[in-house]
């Protein structure tokens, strides 16, 4: 019963932020139809997303995103080091193959859009089983380096998220 | 002309840097767009620095905002849409460059994986 | 202060959107005009929201998030169409 009223109950909560957001005032009265639309839109959808994605330890979501954030912080400096003033031909671009403890199809999507998002990597193609995540970098001395350094960095954490 | 509101020294000081980088890394994505050599390496300037770019742009937006007496948040919407959906266009457009690109000399095959094909990037 | 990091960076991305113009001119393949594209719509949002921040209103922000929705899905809608040949199958 209860999981018929509420089939998502992450995104209830993440389109009621949404709407006080879009409104940009929080008010009893945008808070209240932020909520009944929280609540309306996942029951008018669930026949389209049937699957629940189901976090474990949401709450090291949270952690994960600083520790993301940082990284892209960091790491975009370094990139724009690398564009400015390293000429092509000292460029050594790579691919990478990961191969993936994953299986939940939205713990690789996490994964592959952090490995997009922190520069100097780009996730491009996944192999048809699902198992193997192919990534170029832009400038990279050892593709074991980069691979050790994602699934150490990142894997590992998305894998407690989720499992 | 419209005057600038008028601010406290720190809150000016944080909102003309965070500016300054903002208009620094949008320019350096592009730079980057121009300057790269080969397809794929071009996408990796724009997805990310101009992310940054204009994001570090919307903090200084809701600085500015909050400064100046009329606090608005939803600069947070518009950054974490282009944070969300950056990494899926990069991907699509990575998958385009792959299929568009296959044996050509620009951009050279990826190692197969053991005993198994990539979805888009297949010899076949 | 604000007022002269505001005209630096109304230049920085007005230069970045005219360099990314380039590449997509002569961008030798199909990849490279999708991602100038889609750079170009990034900057776009940029300058609607340094606009915002000169002129000191809020109205402009609805038109951001607008261009930053239809920028994706026509980044999307233009790689769909290049990989598959179609773009809703």
């Amino acid at each position: 019963m209860l999981s018929r009223l509420l089939p998502h109950p992450l995104l209830t909560i993440l389109l009621s932020l949404v709407w006080c957001l879009l409104v940009n005032e929080i008010k009893l009265g945008t808070v209240v139809f932020g909520v009944i639309l929280g609540l309306l839109i996942p029951i008018a959808t669930a026949a389209y997303w049937p699957d629940r994605p189901m976090f474990s330890r949401p709450w090291k979501m949270i952690g994960y995103m600083v520790l993301v954030l940082w990284d892209i912080l960091v790491a975009n400096v370094v990139v724009a080091m690398i564009v400015l003033f390293k000429s092509n031909k000292n460029m050594r671009p790579q691919w990478v193959v990961i191969p993936l403890d994953l299986r939940k199809p939205e713990a690789i999507t996490m994964l592959a859009g952090t490995i997009t998002l922190t520069p100097g990597t780009v996730s491009a193609d996944l192999s048809e089983d699902g198992r193997t995540l192919l990534v170029h970098a832009l400038d990279a001395d050892d593709p074991d380096a980069v691979r050790d350094d994602i699934k150490q960095r990142y894997e590992r954490r998305i894998k407690e998220i989720f499992e | 002309m419209i005057s600038l509101s008028d601010l406290g020294t720190i809150s000016e000081i944080i909102v003309s840097a965070l500016l300054v980088i903002g208009g620094f890394f949008t320019l350096v994505g592009s730079i980057g767009l121009l300057k790269l050599d080969n397809s794929m390496s071009r996408l990796h300037a724009p997805t990310k620095a101009s992310t940054l770019g204009v994001g570090s742009l919307l903090m200084a937006s809701m600085v500015y905002a909050f400064a100046a007496g009329d606090g608005s948040l939803h600069e947070v919407l518009v950054m974490a849409f282009l944070f969300v959906t950056a990494p899926i266009s990069g991907n699509f457009i990575a998958k385009a460059n792959m299929h568009r690109l296959r044996n050509k000399p620009d951009l050279p095959p990826p190692p197969p994986p053991p005993d198994h094909v990539w979805s888009t990037y297949s010899e076949k | 202060m604000i007022l002269m990091a505001l005209n630096f960076a109304f230049v920085a991305v007005a230069l970045s959107q005219l360099l990314a113009m380039l590449r997509l001119v002569k961008g030798p393949n199909t990849g490279d005009r999708i991602l100038a594209l889609d750079t170009m719509v990034i900057n776009a949002i940029a300058l609607i929201i340094l606009l915002g921040i000169r002129l000191g209103t809020d109205v402009y922000f609805e038109s951001a998030m607008i261009i930053a929705m239809l920028g994706f899905v026509s980044t999307v809608a233009i790689a769909r169409f290049v990989l598959r040949g179609d773009i809703i199958e």
